[in-house]
């Protein structure tokens, strides 16, 4: 397709040209940011001495680079997270179509959903979702 | 001569209703700040902001003012590309999320027809949850870059918790769309405007509970703002942030908080609805701006539900946090979403 025509045909509901105006309104949002933190730049003061550049750590100095491992909870809910988000997307399209599916589609989804809470049940039997030691 | 079929007046409509949308989201979020602390005064006893302007209404002009007057400071040790994208990147986001909000039916103007949403897709609640995602990369890149042990500490908070409860807030959302049998925003809200149809939340008050709890925690809200923890993380993941770059950080958190209302209202409060008013029988152009005003009306009284909670529940410890998303809320959403099915199935009688 021509990219002048998908303006064109805007009016009806499922194609490409639907998603022009999000292109124009994140050209808008992001030049939007980008002047003001240009502008903040330029209007404010700059005195710039080598306290006022260290991180700050309450008033005392700082001990080493903040970058360090952190606790292996916090890795395993995004991992968790990908897992289960991946199962809720596949619940959407069958929440659009399900009137169509009847009760067979329910069972089917049933069926999805133990598989989903045997899997639940197992990542908090293992404790991975225990933050208290 | 290709360029001449584009439809002009299509872009420049667009065009104006991204700057009005966006400009005025704008607005109202400098004006929620000054709420926010007018609020928090009232339920406390105190007068509140009362000095610039009459009754203080210029608060908020002079607290932006301020911030872009203030130096910018990128610490020594953080990375610089990534401490200007942070902020950068959350506001964006912020600013992206009313793209797919119908906030009127249509207007009639200059002989077109001008439809007051900017983008009508049909998978306008994806849409919406993608660009929220995106929001996270915010907090998660600020705190990062800043090198600073307490930004870290807080955007890894901010991330676990908006992902943990974006799945109970997918979950519970389900539900609504097996009523509508669609994912465009425009569509929900005309089937609960409807002749006899009811809003939403007759159907699904368990799932607005849930999904309202979860846009708290999505928005950083009390009593879900561990990630601002100041009695243990000073000031949270944007505490190395300084001039516009702090001031976009909390202005993200007050469109977000606007927006969230906004979804809320279309999806489970009828939108621009308003009950027991027929609008077909009024003329379009005047159906239109009482729409805008009732859409606005049910945002407002949202937002004022987000400051009566943060001012009055206490905030949770991270582990009650984490054990409400996964343990309850996931769980009662998966309930909530097989009795809906189950319902609208036997009553259909299929």
């Amino acid at each position: 397709m021509n990219w002048p025509f998908l303006l064109l045909d805007a009016a009806d509901n499922n194609s490409v040209a639907n998603y022009f105006p999000i292109g124009i309104q994140l050209i808008f949002a992001a030049g939007f940011v980008a002047t003001m933190i240009g502008v903040s730049q330029l209007l404010g003061p700059k005195r710039k001495t080598a306290d006022k550049l260290e991180t700050f750590a309450s008033g005392i100095e700082n001990h080493g680079d903040a970058r360090q491992p952190v606790a292996i909870k916090y890795f395993l809910v995004a991992i968790l997270f990908v897992l289960f988000d991946v199962e809720v997307i596949f619940f959407y399209p069958y929440a659009v179509n399900f009137r169509e599916l009847g009760w067979s589609g329910f069972g089917a989804v049933l069926m999805f959903v133990s598989f989903f809470l045997i899997g639940f049940i197992y990542i908090i039997k293992k404790g991975a979702l225990k933050w208290e030691d | 001569m290709t360029l001449l079929a584009i439809d002009w007046g299509l872009l420049i409509e667009k065009l104006v209703l991204i700057a009005v949308v966006v400009f005025g989201s704008l607005g109202i979020a400098l004006y929620t700040t000054f709420a926010e602390r007018k609020v928090a005064a009232v339920l406390q006893d105190r007068p509140g902001p009362n000095r610039a302007g009459p009754f203080g209404l210029l608060q908020p002009f002079a607290d932006g003012l301020k911030l872009i007057m203030k130096e910018e400071i990128i610490p020594n040790t953080s990375n610089r590309v990534l401490f200007i994208l942070g902020p950068g990147l959350a506001m964006t986001a912020a600013l992206m999320t009313c793209a797919v909000i119908p906030w009127s039916s249509h207007v009639e103007m200059f002989g077109r027809k001008i439809e007051l949403q900017i983008a009508d897709i049909n998978i306008g609640i994806l849409y919406i949850f993608g660009v929220v995602s995106m929001g996270v990369y915010g907090i998660m890149i600020g705190g990062w870059a800043s090198n600073n042990k307490f930004s870290l500490m807080a955007a890894l908070r901010g991330a676990s918790q908006a992902i943990s409860y974006e799945l109970a807030m997918g979950l519970s959302l389900i539900a609504v769309l097996m009523l509508s049998g669609s994912l465009s925003l425009k569509t929900i809200v005309e089937e609960q405007m409807a002749q006899g149809g009811l809003w939403n939340i007759a159907y699904q008050p368990l799932g607005f509970l849930i999904f309202f709890v979860c846009a708290l925690a999505e928005c950083n809200r009390t009593p879900f703002d561990l990630p601002e923890a100041e009695n243990e993380l000073n000031f949270g993941y944007h505490q190395e942030y300084s001039s516009m770059k702090l001031g976009f950080y909390l202005f993200a958190e007050y469109v977000n908080m606007i927006m969230s209302s906004a979804v809320m209202a279309c999806l489970f409060f009828g939108g621009y609805d308003v009950p027991f008013l027929d609008e077909s029988t009024l003329a379009p152009n005047i159906a239109a701006i009482i729409g805008v005003a009732a859409l606005l009306t049910k945002i407002v009284i949202f937002i004022f539900v987000f400051m009566w909670i943060r001012w009055t529940i206490p905030r949770f410890r991270y582990d009650q946090l984490m054990n409400l998303g996964w343990k309850t809320m996931i769980p009662l959403a998966l309930v909530n979403m097989l009795i809906t099915g189950a319902a609208i199935l036997w009553k259909a009688g299929v």
